[in-house]
Formats: C-alpha cells, sequence, structure tokens
C-alpha cells in the first residue's frame, strides 16, 4: 500500500524560494500569477494492508518527522 | 571543564570547535560519534557546524533523530550545558531543544561572511565574558539561518531575555534579528554564527574564544 504526504508551509509563512519562482514565472511571461508556494511530496510504500491503520501511520510519521509543526501543515492520504 | 563535540556524518566544523575547546580549556574534547548511544561525564556538549546527513528532509531533521541525540537531550535535561552552533543550532531546534526553526535565508543566497553582533544577554553561561550591549564580530556561513517562531514564542524569548545575540545587519531575514537564543533552563544556546573561527590570532580576530572562555568560567 502506498501513502502519501503532502506537507505545505503553513500560512503566514514566508517562502522565498516560492517568491522567486513566482518573479521568474512573471519573467517568463505567465501573466498574473498572484502567488506561488512550494511544498514537498512523500511516498511511503508499505506492507500494510489496511487502509486506515496505513493513513494513521502516514500521519504519525509526518508529525514525528515529515513535517515541522512550527511551520508545515500535512495531508496524508493512501493512494 | 570536560567537553565532548559531536561528529556526525557531514559534520565540518567539529575539529574548529575541539581546537576553540582546547584553546580555552588546555584540555581536548572527547569526539563522539551520531551513533553513539552514550556518553562520557562531560559538562559541555557541542553540537558543529556543517551539513549533518546533507541537510536531508529539513536542516538538522536526520541528526535530530540520531541515537546520540537522545542522550544529548537527555543530559540537557539534567542541566548539563549544550551548545548548537550552525547546524547544530538547526538540530537544537529539530530535537526541540529551543524553540522554532532556521528558514531558508529570505535572499535564497548561501552567506558566508563576518557580521556584527550584539551581546543582547550578557547573563548567561555562554556570554559572560562579554560587556552586556558589546559589539563582536563573527562569521555566519549558511543558507538557513533565517530564524522563526510563532509570535507567542517571539515574545516570550524577548520577555524573558533569551535572546543570547543578535545581528546588527541581519543577514538571513531571521525575525527580530536573531542571531543566538538560550532555552528556557539557560543551559542550552543556539547560534548561528561560528565563534569557534574567531578564536585565536591566527584567525585575525578572537572575539569568539569568549564563549568558550565564559562557559569554562561557569562550569569551573
Amino acid at each position: 500500500m502506498k501513502v502519501r504526504i503532502d506537507i505545505m508551509l503553513k500560512n503566514g509563512v514566508l517562502d522565498p524560494q516560492g517568491k522567486a519562482i513566482g518573479h521568474a514565472l512573471g519573467t517568463l511571461g505567465f501573466a498574473g500569477v498572484e502567488d506561488v508556494r512550494v511544498g514537498k511530496t512523500i511516498f511511503v510504500t508499505t506492507s500494510e494492508t489496511d487502509a486506515a491503520q496505513a493513513l494513521a501511520a502516514g500521519k504519525a510519521m509526518a508529525e514525528k518527522i515529515l513535517a515541522n509543526l512550527v511551520i508545515e501543515d500535512f495531508i496524508v492520504t493512501v493512494v | 571543564m570536560k567537553a565532548a563535540v559531536v561528529v556526525f556524518p557531514g559534520s565540518n566544523c567539529d575539529r574548529d570547535a575541539a581546537r576553540a575547546l582546547t584553546l580555552a580549556t588546555g584540555q581536548k574534547p572527547h569526539m563522539a560519534w551520531h551513533g553513539d548511544a552514550a556518553l562520557p561525564d562531560v559538562d559541555l556538549i557541542v553540537l558543529p557546524g556543517g551539513f549533518s546527513y546533507g541537510d536531508y528532509l529539513r536542516t538538522g531533521a536526520m541528526a535530530a533523530q540520531s541515537p546520540v541525540m537522545r542522550e544529548v537531550v537527555a543530559r540537557a535535561q539534567k542541566g548539563v550545558r549544550v551548545i548548537g552552533i550552525c547546524n547544530g543550532f538547526q538540530i537544537l531546534c529539530e530535537s526541540g531543544l529551543v524553540p522554532g526553526v532556521l528558514l531558508r535565508n529570505t535572499s535564497l543566497k548561501f552567506v558566508c561572511r563576518s557580521v556584527r553582533l550584539k551581546v543582547e544577554n550578557n547573563a548567561t553561561d555562554f556570554t559572560a565574558g562579554y560587556e552586556k550591549g558589546q559589539t563582536v564580530s563573527i562569521p555566519v556561513a549558511h543558507g538557513e539561518g533565517n530564524y522563526f517562531a510563532e509570535a507567542e514564542t517571539i515574545k516570550k524569548l524577548e520577555g524573558e531575555g533569551r535572546v543570547a545575540f543578535r545581528y546588527i545587519d541581519n543577514p538571513n531575514g531571521s525575525m527580530n534579528d536573531i542571531a543566538g537564543i538560550i532555552n528556557e533552563k539557560g543551559n542550552v544556546l543556539g547560534m548561528m554564527p561560528h565563534p569557534e573561527r574567531v578564536a585565536e590570532p591566527l584567525h585575525g580576530c578572537t572575539d569568539g574564544i569568549k564563549v568558550f572562555e565564559s562557559l569554562l568560567k561557569a562550569v569551573g
């Protein structure tokens, strides 16, 4: 079973990388770009066969190490 | 003062820290490997600068989970002094020994130069050798030194005098120009600038050695 963890910076946490990408998009002629936020996606393949268990494990992993809750939010899904 | 320097895979300031400690204390520190589950009896633990575990996931995140850090956290809770410099500060944040986190520099650039700092609080075991408000010149070398914490945490740090060093010309976007903070009990210091790099005349500046001398005085 595959667990997907999407990690994003919380609202209000400055994202200089996103800002730089936003500038680059503007330079490339993409009009109307108001904001860019960069996050990361982690896929964990597990031998777990129960979706609810896999989801719970993914959440625990995110809380323990994959995300830093001071600055990041996360969403766990089973894919 | 007996000291230990923790060496993680990717540490690159461990020898510099050991040299500064030897100069200040006359004793060579114990060099501990990241996989060591136990540490000798020491008065001070140094988490040095570098790029532990290649900065994978987040700076300091992997190192914070290493076996030696379990022991460092336990010792810190018992009151042993711990100083985290640069990557060491990032590791302290990730392991929860000091609050907050170090984000990417707002400039997105790796900044490697001497910066001027104000000694904001000299009533700590790490800064007692300085004058309060003194300006010192200590180099930084980091891409992720932009200190961030929730507004409430910042308020608490400021209110409790836990900002030890403040940048005069903020090189990375840190909130409140924070360059170094201490924990609640005052036995843990995290700072981005490298005092071990300005520790002897050959370095061209000796503004950093007082951090180690202050510790020697505090510990004996």
